[in-house]
């Protein structure tokens, strides 16, 4: 294992029938890191991210996070143990309020974690996230009736109520508008300045330059460049993957 | 002033059911109300896996003759006092569902439907050709001679079934209150979500399935003593099947008390229609009011029951 990686896959394959979605991709991030993950649809992205968080598993590769193998853990243990990721499509709890939809991951996932049960009562941690996104008047609302940027920060909220050390972010900007993408980008940095380690998928090529230290680019399951965002710019790999010849 | 916990509300309605048992002198009543409690216990059973995770089971016959077979077999071998046959209907039901919930619940939707639906009518096949429990032609149980404090055997079997009533609701509360029912409504509204918040959802819906079948099957138990004459088509009558799903949708499933009114509801409804028009239109009625409620109230009686006092609510704020 790379010396302080905090996330370290190796080798993750990932075949659907003869399909093969994953070809031997390695991905590392480091505590508090900002990692773009970019690539052209059907590359491999949100299989790699349902692999990593445990969604579904992966064929073969080993995962480690936080110096524990955890490729053969299902989901819900990964999230306890810090990986959250939130949804391209926001998956809200649709019947519960917007604060309920908080005290889910708050009541299983954060209380699991060391150093979390002192302090706020539950219900006031969830008021302060959602203060912290700006959803507080909505807290007592039903989470159906939001719109869609309000369904992204809630998305956001509740991965970051499971207390993760690290947040993937599948897609959360996809279809904003100009000013809700700034909206998101300051507040994945606030919670990055919280310590949390970030991997953004996304096709917004703006955000993703003005967020990532580092950009991974899969195309078709492989993993072509892994560097600094202007470099993997001018890489004519991944030129050629996004523009053709 | 403090307020009066919802738990009491059950066990005073217990206790009035249970003054009322004695006061009347028509034992047809008493045995009348032994079906509508015993619709409660299988309502509210159902509801902890179907109403509260959305899981919907049609197989809840096939938990329900698991304990009236459980004690016809118990009956042959020594005749046991009905309360340890209630327990081990309970034992025996809840291994069925560890066993049902391994095996089917990776299922989703509709699938889950049918594989449940399946589990019914395999068990009754097996039954059929059981020989041991009489096979097709049933089995007569004796009713034991009257215990001491109660009128009748048929007023014993009708404070079991109180009692257990009474041990449905409470559970089924006790589950939607704590930390498991909220992880299974997490489960309704999105299972991959709700895993990846960190919810156990395997073990949520395989201890929701336990409990649920112990509470089917401990129903069933004390059946054949009730009936006298048991055989697979009365065990796994369709009826179990469609009620036990019939009463928490109108009800409401998303309350423990919604299963209880729409039990109390329905299985008055059907007494009554037993005994003035026909037996057999009982499914008719259970069929119109589903199909009403479904397109008019989907929410059950409860669901009304909030909107107006939601309505109410926003009258007076302004």
């Amino acid at each position: 294992m790379k010396q302080g990686a905090l996330l370290e896959a190796t080798s993750i394959r990932k075949r659907f029938g003869g399909f093969v979605a994953l070809d031997a991709v390695d991905i590392a991030v480091r505590p508090g890191e900002r990692v773009g993950l970019i690539g052209p649809n059907g590359s491999g992205k949100s299989t790699l991210v349902n692999c990593l968080s445990g969604a579904i598993g992966s064929d073969t590769g080993t995962i480690q996070f936080d110096g524990r193998a955890i490729e053969r853990l299902p989901a819900h243990q990964r999230t306890r143990l810090g990986i959250v990721r939130t949804f391209q499509i926001p998956l809200p709890f649709a019947s519960m309020t917007v604060v309920d939809n908080l005290m889910i991951p708050l009541r299983f996932a954060a209380r699991h974690r060391p150093g979390t049960g002192q302090g706020d009562s539950e219900l006031e941690k969830a008021l302060l996230l959602l203060e912290e996104v700006g959803l507080r008047e909505k807290a007592d609302a039903l989470s159906a009736g939001l719109t869609q940027v309000e369904m992204r920060k809630l998305e956001l909220a509740r991965a970051v109520a499971a207390r993760p050390k690290l947040l993937i972010a599948d897609e959360t900007m996809a279809g904003l508008s100009n000013v809700e993408v700034d909206e998101i980008i300051s507040l994945l940095l606030k919670l990055n300045n919280q310590g949390i380690a970030i991997i953004m998928i996304e096709h917004i090529m703006r955000a993703v330059m003005a967020f990532s230290q580092r950009t991974i680019v899969l195309v078709a399951g492989k993993k072509i460049a892994d560097d600094s965002p202007d470099v993997v710019m001018n890489n004519t790999e991944v030129v050629r993957a996004y523009l053709g010849e | 002033m403090t307020r009066i916990p919802s738990w009491i509300w059950p066990i005073v309605a217990a206790a009035l059911v249970f003054i009322a048992s004695r006061v009347v002198t028509n034992e047809y009543y008493v045995f009348a109300g032994y079906v509508v409690l015993q619709y409660v216990v299988l309502a509210s059973a159902w509801n902890i896996l179907g109403g509260y995770s959305g899981y919907v089971n049609f197989g809840s016959a096939a938990f329900f003759a698991i304990g009236a077979y459980g004690t016809v077999v118990l009956d042959k071998l020594w005749q046991p006092p009905l309360v340890l046959s209630i327990f081990l209907a309970g034992v025996v039901a809840s291994l069925v569902g560890l066993v049902t919930a391994y095996l089917t619940l990776r299922l989703r939707g509709v699938f889950f439907a049918i594989a449940t639906l399946a589990l019914a009518i395999v068990l009754q096949t097996l039954v059929m050709n059981w020989d041991y429990v009489g096979g097709p032609l049933g089995y007569y149980c004796m009713r034991p001679s009257s215990i001491i404090g109660f009128p009748s055997y048929v007023h014993y079997l009708f404070v079991v079934m109180l009692v257990l009533a009474l041990v449905a609701v409470l559970v089924a509360r006790a589950i939607k209150l704590s930390f498991i029912g909220h992880g299974l409504a997490a489960i309704r509204d999105n299972e991959l979500a709700a895993e990846c918040c960190g919810v156990p959802t395997l073990r949520l819906k395989v201890f929701a399935t336990m409990i649920s079948g112990a509470l089917m099957g401990m129903a069933g138990a004390p059946f054949p003593y009730y009936i006298t004459y048991l055989d697979p088509n009365s065990a796994f009558s369709l009826a179990y099947g469609i009620n036990s799903i019939a009463m928490p949708l109108i009800g409401g499933m998303t309350h423990w008390i919604g299963p209880v009114i729409g039990a109390v509801l329905l299985a008055l409804i059907q007494q009554v229609a037993t005994v003035t028009i026909s037996s057999e239109l009982n499914m008719m009625i259970v069929g119109g009011l589903l199909i009403s409620f479904i397109t008019l109230a989907p929410n059950g009686i409860v669901g009304l029951f909030e909107q107006y006092r939601q309505r109410k609510h926003q009258c007076a704020g302004r």
